[in-house]
């Protein structure tokens, strides 16, 4: 049986025309009109167009909830293995659209979906993560390429094929880096590449660097003597058998213990379980990582006002930035509703 | 400098009455090679194992490779500091063992040895599922202290190595690769419109039981200093790491550099190959910017134009290979950049602990954190239950039927950032 397509297509490519006509409201044709009547002579035999969704551009970019509610709707009809839009080429309020409900069907039908746009258009920042954006010239001039590239991709979908790079497949990267063999060994690509940038020729860099985020600091602490103090380590010091198992690398959790009533970490209840560096000495005494002892002494001798009654703590090896900073937004806002002043971070 | 490396091609691996190669087929006598390691009083006893390419056979936990080679010709032996003496190698000619291995397999620090699967998925991501491994398993003594265990094994991998390859000293070359650079003043005479490059080999130096030696030297004590080339066939680089397996150096990738092969193959044709830095990667800032500030003024002092730079490992090594690329790139010498990413299991994390503008020229050799399929092997030379502690590792992650469900990170070798193998990280 053939994969069912279907399409979603604004008023002007089905033929009801520009600006007079972009207030138009969702309906569903049981039949490819307009781009899709391509579309579906491209998919040959292996899928079809079983029916075309349209709507206005203005309606859609008005009328947000609404519009993506309705046309869901019409596309959850047909029942499709895969949804196509657009394309929107450099069209703006199309490309939102086509984002949308691309993005709004993939998520609630669980089905792949397929668009096409210019670098340019709106569309393709706000929704490259999360759909496959085909790229496509500025204008329907581009119709036939974007057509063929989207129908190739669309049915490698469909049959679950393995996809190569995006760049390859002609789309916008969705954010995600995934492992693939290039042909040369990576010393020889890197003195190739050395190269071509000592002539000044061009070359592609095979990751482009990261941006950091930059967190302005708090506030320097104004009364040290009232104030409370609490400790985060990434040290991967957790109570014995690690009961949260928290990983030993790679952490997607942290643990909050409390530490209330206890003077000093013993390596009888306190263990290091971080996978990056020779726990011996932290297992003789977790202090070194987690250094509670030294905070409970500065207490009593009044520098500080309060050592916080929970410590936090995860592994800080080859865990990844995402994690890490979901990490620091939970545990930042766990601390300031427990209403600590200050923490010190320890990290291995 | 003048080196020949004859290569014996080791095609298979069997126990024999003598230790010796017939038809492509190392032979090893099982006992005599035991007892030629066995003489350290920390073991408590010494096994050897064998595998081979495409057997259902899984190696854990690995803690580092090396390929048999022996002086044939010319001053010291291999593994100066360690094997050989302290005289200077890298000259006259050297046997090589090519296509069998030396695997040290032994539950150091429990999380931070590798797997080698002899077949299946695991075994494409693996050079040496395609070598014919003679497996050292060692049991220490009650209480020996980790980086007394992490020392044993390691000399004992060595000699093992060494061993194989001086007891087939007789062997007839297969082929004979010749790797002969003379004097900065010769190259340039010969050489003056070629580009000059330099390759920085960072090198994770941050032990207790995370180190890298040069000629027996632990590197966390040096400044970086020069090498020629040559001095990394003879094994001047060894591995004491007991890192995540993916992208540790371990003795097998710095007896085989594939970026030193790559610079000597375009040698007087497209660059000029100035030399080796073998470079630290300190726990402490002032150590990082020490080590940066000086590799960059040795770049500088031997007239490069540009520099090669592989990282070891990942996370605060990352620095290092920041300050690299940023001070080499403000003294007007280009890079190009080596290094694996840690994207998160589902790629969508940024893949390095910190960076910078001037890393415009980046080679991925994979991220460590995605995520693959082992099924189970009929064998299993080591320890199993050890996966569940390695990096990359979870407990869930060794299932009933040993079949496993891993980071890339626990397969060793897997990500070399000196670019061993073709992986790489691409965006979909």
């Amino acid at each position: 049986m053939a994969y069912k397509v279907v399409c979603y297509i604004n008023q002007f490519f089905a033929g009801m025309g520009g600006e007079e006509a972009a207030h138009q409201e969702p309906f569903a044709k049981r039949e490819p009109l307009g781009p899709a009547m391509q579309i579906n002579f491209l998919l040959g035999d292996e899928a079809e167009v079983v029916g075309t969704v349209v709507c206005g551009d203005s309606y859609y970019g008005e009328n947000i909830e609404i519009a993506r509610e309705r046309c869901l709707e019409l596309i959850k009809g047909f029942s499709p293995d895969l949804l196509i839009a657009g394309p929107a080429f450099n069209a703006g309020r199309y490309g939102v659209a086509c984002g949308d409900i691309c993005v709004t069907a993939g998520e609630i039908l669980g089905i792949p979906t397929v668009t096409g746009m210019y670098y340019e258009n709106p569309g393709v920042e706000l929704y490259s993560n999360k759909t496959f954006i085909v790229k496509t010239a500025d204008s329907a001039r581009g119709m036939k390429d974007a057509l063929q590239n989207i129908t190739t991709l669309s049915l490698k979908l469909l049959k679950g094929q393995k996809l190569r790079p995006a760049e390859e497949e002609g789309y916008f990267h969705r954010g995600i880096r995934k492992n693939f063999f290039y042909e040369e060994n990576g010393a020889k690509r890197a003195v190739d590449m050395l190269l071509k940038k000592l002539k000044g020729e061009l070359f592609k860099t095979e990751y482009e660097m990261p941006t950091f985020k930059k967190i302005t600091p708090a506030k320097p602490v104004k009364d040290i003597k009232n104030a409370t103090i609490a400790l985060v380590s990434s040290g991967g010091v957790v109570p014995k058998g690690n009961p949260d198992r928290i990983r030993v690398s790679s952490a997607e959790s942290y643990g909050k213990y409390d530490i209330s009533g206890i003077d000093d970490l013993s390596p009888e209840i306190f263990e290091s379980i971080h996978g990056g560096y020779d726990r011996v000495w932290a297992n003789k005494d977790p202090d070194v990582v987690l250094p509670v002892d030294v905070m409970r002494q500065l207490e009593k001798e009044g520098v500080f006002g309060k050592l916080y009654d929970y410590v936090y703590t995860t592994t800080g090896t080859g865990t990844s930035v995402a994690n890490a900073e979901r990490f620091g937004k939970e545990i930042g806002e766990d601390l300031k509703k427990a209403g600590v002043d200050a923490v010190i971070l320890t990290s291995t | 400098m003048r080196l020949e490396l004859r290569e014996v091609l080791i095609a298979n691996v069997k126990w024999g009455e003598r230790t010796e190669v017939c038809d492509g087929v190392l032979f090893v006598n099982r006992n005599e090679a035991i007892s030629y390691v066995s003489d350290d009083p920390r073991f408590e006893y010494v096994d050897l194992d064998l595998a081979r390419p495409g057997e259902s056979v899984r190696i854990i936990p690995v803690k580092d490779v090396v390929e048999p080679r022996c002086k044939l010709e010319g001053r010291g032996e291999v593994f100066p500091g360690f094997i050989g003496g302290m005289e200077t190698v890298g000259e006259g000619a050297t046997l090589v063992l090519k296509g069998a291995a030396v695997v040290t397999c032994g539950p150091i620090v429990a999380f931070q040895e590798g797997l080698i699967d002899m077949s299946g998925p695991g075994a494409e991501y693996n050079p040496f599922s395609r070598t014919s491994n003679v497996v050292l398993v060692v049991k220490p003594k009650d209480g020996l202290e980790k980086h007394e265990y992490e020392e044993a094994l390691r000399i004992a991998g060595l000699k093992l190595a060494y061993y194989l390859a001086d007891k087939c000293r007789d062997a007839k070359p297969d082929r004979t690769k010749v790797y002969e650079k003379g004097s900065l003043d010769e190259e340039n005479a010969k050489y003056p419109h070629l580009p000059k490059i330099v390759y920085f080999c960072m090198s994770i130096t941050q032990g207790l039981l995370h180190d890298t030696y040069l000629y027996g030297a632990d590197m966390k004590h040096i400044v970086p200093t020069l090498i020629h080339p040559n001095e990394k066939f003879d094994g001047a680089m060894v591995s004491g790491n007991c890192v995540s397996a993916c992208d540790k150096n371990t003795t097998y990738h710095h007896q085989n550099d594939p970026i030193v092969e790559e610079l000597y193959r375009r040698h007087g044709k497209e660059l000029n190959f100035l030399g080796v830095i073998p470079t630290l990667e300190d726990t402490r800032l002032s150590g990082k910017e020490r080590a940066a500030w000086f590799n960059a003024k040795l770049a500088k002092l031997l007239g490069a134009d540009g520099a090669v730079i592989s990282e070891e490992g990942y996370g605060n090594p990352d620095t290092d290979l920041c300050m690299n690329a940023k001070i080499c790139e403000k003294s007007g010498i280009k890079t190009v950049i080596i290094s694996d990413e840690a994207a998160g299991v589902d790629g969508k994390s940024q893949g390095l602990a910190d960076a910078t503008p001037e890393m415009d020229a980046f080679v991925s050799t994979g991220n460590v954190n995605e995520m693959v399929e082992l099924p189970p092997m009929n064998k299993v030379i080591g320890y199993p239950e050890a996966i569940a502690n390695l990096s990359g590792g979870a407990e869930e992650s060794l299932r009933e039927d040993g079949s496993m469900f891993v980071e890339l990170q626990a397969i060793i070798g897997s990500t070399s950032e000196l670019g061993f193998g073709r992986i790489g990280a691409r965006w979909v």
